[in-house]
């Protein structure tokens, strides 16, 4: 059944219940459109990958109370250069840049809170600030100020055509509860994120390992929305098979995990795959963002697993997780548990312990051993031995559709859909074609989000 | 283990993984770094929660997700059983579960007696009477008695909470010397009366719903107040009585009658705010047997207020004496409830706090993506 709702007349319509969409929304509706936002997900999942985010990174010329010191446009942007490795688009990384610049006082103005560096315990930070409470608490204020400034919000409501003709958005397709409506804004702002919760996508391009990845995030950012827009003609950027990929539990759900299942103890321990064999340094990257080199790593593992295994005083070392360590008192029963073999694991072990050199804890490094444990290899020898079984946890991939500065979305011929916009992770590829830095993914969301729902509703009052 | 304690473990240990409300509260710092959690950090950090409910709306973890954390509520279920594991003496700990049912039966009960004994003992023509002038309760009822039977239940419920108060205590005591113990003090005590951890970390908590407000931190603050001003126009009368041998009733514009009359009604305002508060707010994020307790103790507090000023309006008419004794019966009745009341609460968040602030100077953690 298909209906034309009375309310099908509005000004724009954003597609997404993120940062993104949540800033498109509001700006436009401060620009005087009339604004309808449709989020997939029920009310009580509502917020994307945004729930799950922590902090996010801006430019400031001095300290504010949410953030100490200064971080200059010059040095966000040779950061974004380092692990970009010069896939940004140099334009856009400026608007950025410049953007984040007044996003925070602009999330204040709208309700969000950020946390003061001296309260909590959360470390002192130069490039980011924190949401007090984290990034639900930062979406539930979004909702409550868009619902507040008379933005129509509908859950459980997902985007399931879109026609386009003459470089333009026609009639959008809604789809609620197997309910049909068709909406024709005048401007359309697309803030759905990419496509790392469709399997079916991620099988096309990770091949067999995309059934060992875990999806850390939503799972409604299927990707539908990016594929209608390739399928229209729009040109993609990045590439679907690469994504930012980080050590987890295996144990934790499927997906929505979170940054809670993240390992983060690998250099105070040896990692093995499922032959019980060591494949890579652990102490190569001592870095608190060294998680997040592993996810790669684990992916090329046979099956997708691997493990971790410490010993008493490498747990000691290690910060807690939500899932306890699998324990045993000696590394055969260890092994026993995991579905290893034990005699290998125990070999394994063996050779590490033996191969280990002195020095100091911090610099100690194994000798002759391959692959090596640069820094910090401590014997593993005191009982009780513990183990996490890790996946590769995909946070996003580096793929979607190119945009130009006033967020429209661009065709493959060069030309744009008059009034197609997109921001947010369905549009990050554009300055974050690979790599990532802390705090990036919501600042990039919020300023976009922000830029694209004005640029629509000036669109719409054209 | 008890099954609340593995839950409260297993929520606790993914909010240690998280930490993403550190700001909201003194529970987040206090289990910062931690991988297992003793039963006694349990009681710990079970009443340095007070049920604010902003690390619910929070929770990127609620249910439905998977990993379903209501820590509100975990905390909430522990709270409770603190409150009946450490009641002195041991039998008194039944108390907390049918909390309403035992505190009407033993407030009506006192309440009941004495007006009984004193319509069995006061002659009919005295209590029926308008008295005036200094002395005029204490024809009703002698002052002896009055004061004798109010300070002993006084004195017994602060011995038994006391008590129970020092072996929660005993079981919470972080490893520090005495002079780290001092130390903490001064804030501690910052944070008791200012109840900062109601702020939810700057904007407010969520008394009702989604939206922040410091609604019940000042319901809170004023009803303390009241009870302040109520408990100075109590001392300044003994005061009064036995420094200038004047006996009550005072005059409308004595002290002791001024600080009662502003007492009582600022009471009744912070009680009626806070129990507005517990009606809106949702229930699933406490535990049953703590909105019972909680509103027991608010409606008992308004009786002893509302009460006090009955006998303020009729105490010139022929009513006094009832009203008198009736009040007098509901405050000995609430003196001797003390022990299986809200009241424990007081000392025990107040001794959760002075741990907090003694482990407070923690190392800083990274929790950045
Ligand atoms: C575990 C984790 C931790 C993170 N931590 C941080 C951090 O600390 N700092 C940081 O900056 N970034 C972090 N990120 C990244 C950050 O969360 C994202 O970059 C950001 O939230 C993206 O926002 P968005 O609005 O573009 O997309 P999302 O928040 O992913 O939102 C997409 C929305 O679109 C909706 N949707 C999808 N398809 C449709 C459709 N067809 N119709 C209607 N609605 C649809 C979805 O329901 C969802 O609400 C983290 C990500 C994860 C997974
Ligand atoms: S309910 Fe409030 S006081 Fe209790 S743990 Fe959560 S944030 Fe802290
Ligand atoms: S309550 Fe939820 S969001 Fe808050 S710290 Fe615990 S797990 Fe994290």
């Amino acid at each position: 059944m298909s209906t034309v709702s009375a309310s099908t007349k509005i000004d724009v319509l954003v597609v997404g219940g993120g940062s993104a969409a949540l800033c498109a929304a509001i700006a436009a509706r401060r620009h005087g459109a009339t604004v309808r936002l449709v989020e997939h997900a029920p009310l009580s999942l509502r917020g994307g990958n945004t729930r799950h985010a922590r902090n996010f990174r801006l430019m400031h010329d001095t300290a504010h109370c949410y953030v100490p010191d200064s971080y200059g446009e010059d040095a966000f942007m040779n950061d974004l250069h380092r692990v970009t490795r010069g896939a940004t688009d140099a334009t856009l990384a400026r608007v950025l840049i410049r953007g984040s610049a007044t996003i925070a006082p602009w999330l204040q103005a709208n309700g969000v809170a950020l946390q003061d560096p001296g309260c909590g315990v959360m470390p002192y930070s130069q490039r980011t600030a924190f949401f007090l409470g984290g990034g639900k608490t930062m979406i539930n204020a979004l909702y409550a100020t868009a619902a507040r400034i008379g933005i129509e919000i509908c859950y459980d409501s997902e985007v399931v055509a879109l026609p386009t003709s003459d470089g333009q958005g026609g009639n959008v397709v809604i789809d609620r509860g197997g309910i049909t409506e068709l909406v024709s804004p005048k401007a359309l702002v697309l803030c759905c994120g990419g496509h790392q919760s469709d399997r079916a996508w991620l099988r096309d391009s990770f091949g067999d390992a995309a059934d060992g990845l875990v999806v850390r995030g939503t799972p409604y950012a299927t990707g539908r929305v990016l594929r209608m827009l390739l399928d229209a003609g729009a040109r993609p950027v990045g590439d679907p098979s690469q994504g930012h990929i980080v050590a987890v539990d295996a144990r934790g759900p499927p997906v929505d995990g979170g940054i809670v299942t993240r390992i983060t103890a690998i250099p105070s321990g040896i990692v093995v795959d499922r032959n019980a064999q060591r494949f890579h340094d652990e102490g190569e990257d001592a870095r608190k963002t060294h998680y997040a080199r592993w996810g790669e790593r684990i992916a090329q593992c046979p099956g997708q697993i691997a493990y971790l295994i410490m010993d008493a005083h490498g747990r000691a070392r290690a910060l807690p997780t939500a899932l306890p360590p699998i324990e045993a008192d000696s590394i055969a029963a260890l092994a026993v548990k995991l579905g290893l073999d034990p005699a290998a694991l125990e070999a394994t072990t063996r050779g590490f312990n033996a191969a280990i050199a002195g020095g100091e804890l911090i610099q100690r490094r194994t000798a002759q051993l391959a692959p090596a444990k640069s820094h910090g290899a401590v014997a593993l020898a005191v009982p009780p031995f513990a183990a996490y079984p890790m996946r590769p946890g995909l946070t996003f991939t580096h793929f979607g559709v190119a945009v130009d500065p006033q967020m429209r979305v661009i065709k493959s011929d060069g030309s744009r859909f008059e009034n197609i916009f997109a921001a947010g992770m369905i549009m990050a590829a554009n300055v974050l074609g690979r790599g990532y830095l802390a705090g990036l993914g919501v600042t990039l969301s919020a300023v976009f989000g922000r830029l694209a729902g004005e640029e629509a509703a000036r669109h719409a009052a054209r | 283990m008890p099954p609340d304690d593995l839950e409260a473990e297993r929520v606790l240990r993914i909010c240690t993984a998280c930490m993403y409300c550190d700001g909201l509260c003194a529970v987040f710092p206090a289990i910062a770094g931690k991988h297992d959690f003793a039963p006694n950090d349990l009681t710990y950090l079970a009443n340095l929660c007070h049920n604010c409910r902003g690390c619910w709306y929070a929770c990127q973890y609620a249910p439905p997700h998977h990993f379903a954390i209501n820590l509100p509520n975990t905390l909430a279920e522990l709270r409770q059983r603190s409150y009946a594991d450490y009641a002195w003496p041991r039998w008194l700990g039944r108390g907390f579960g049918a909390n309403a049912r035992v505190v009407a039966a033993i407030v009506g009960g006192i309440t009941a007696s004495m007006l009984i004994a004193t319509l069995l003992l006061v002659p009919a023509n005295v209590l029926f009477a308008a008295h005036h002038g200094p002395g005029a309760f204490y024809r009703v009822v002698p002052w002896p008695i009055m004061a004798g039977a109010a300070a002993a239940t006084l004195l017994s419920a602060m011995l038994a909470i006391g008590i129970s108060a020092a072996s929660y205590w005993r079981a919470i005591t972080p490893r520090a010397g005495t002079k780290a113990i001092l130390r903490a003090l001064y804030p501690a005590v910052l944070d008791i009366v200012t109840l900062r951890n109601l702020g939810g970390g700057g904007p407010g908590c969520n008394d009702a719903d989604e939206k922040f407000s410091q609604q019940r931190r000042w319901f809170h603050h004023v009803m303390v107040a009241g009870f302040a001003f109520s408990l100075a126009a109590t001392l300044i009368a003994a005061f009064y009585h036995h420094v200038y041998a004047v006996a009550a009733p005072y005059s409308l514009t004595s002290l002791p009658v001024l600080a009662g009359g502003i007492g009582g009604v600022t009471m009744l305002i912070g009680i009626g705010g806070l129990l507005l508060l517990e009606r809106r707010a949702d229930r699933a994020l406490s535990a049953a047997a703590e909105i019972r307790l909680n509103i027991v103790f608010l409606v008992l507090l308004a009786l002893v207020a509302g009460s006090g000023l009955a006998v303020l309006a009729l105490r010139e008419t022929a009513a006094m004496g009832l009203v008198l004794t009736l009040h007098l019966g509901i405050v000995i009745g609430f003196f001797a409830i003390l022990p299986v009341s809200k009241a424990v609460h007081g000392l025990y968040r107040s001794l959760a706090l002075l741990r907090a602030a003694i482990e407070r100077a923690r190392p800083r953690r990274s929790g950045d993506e």
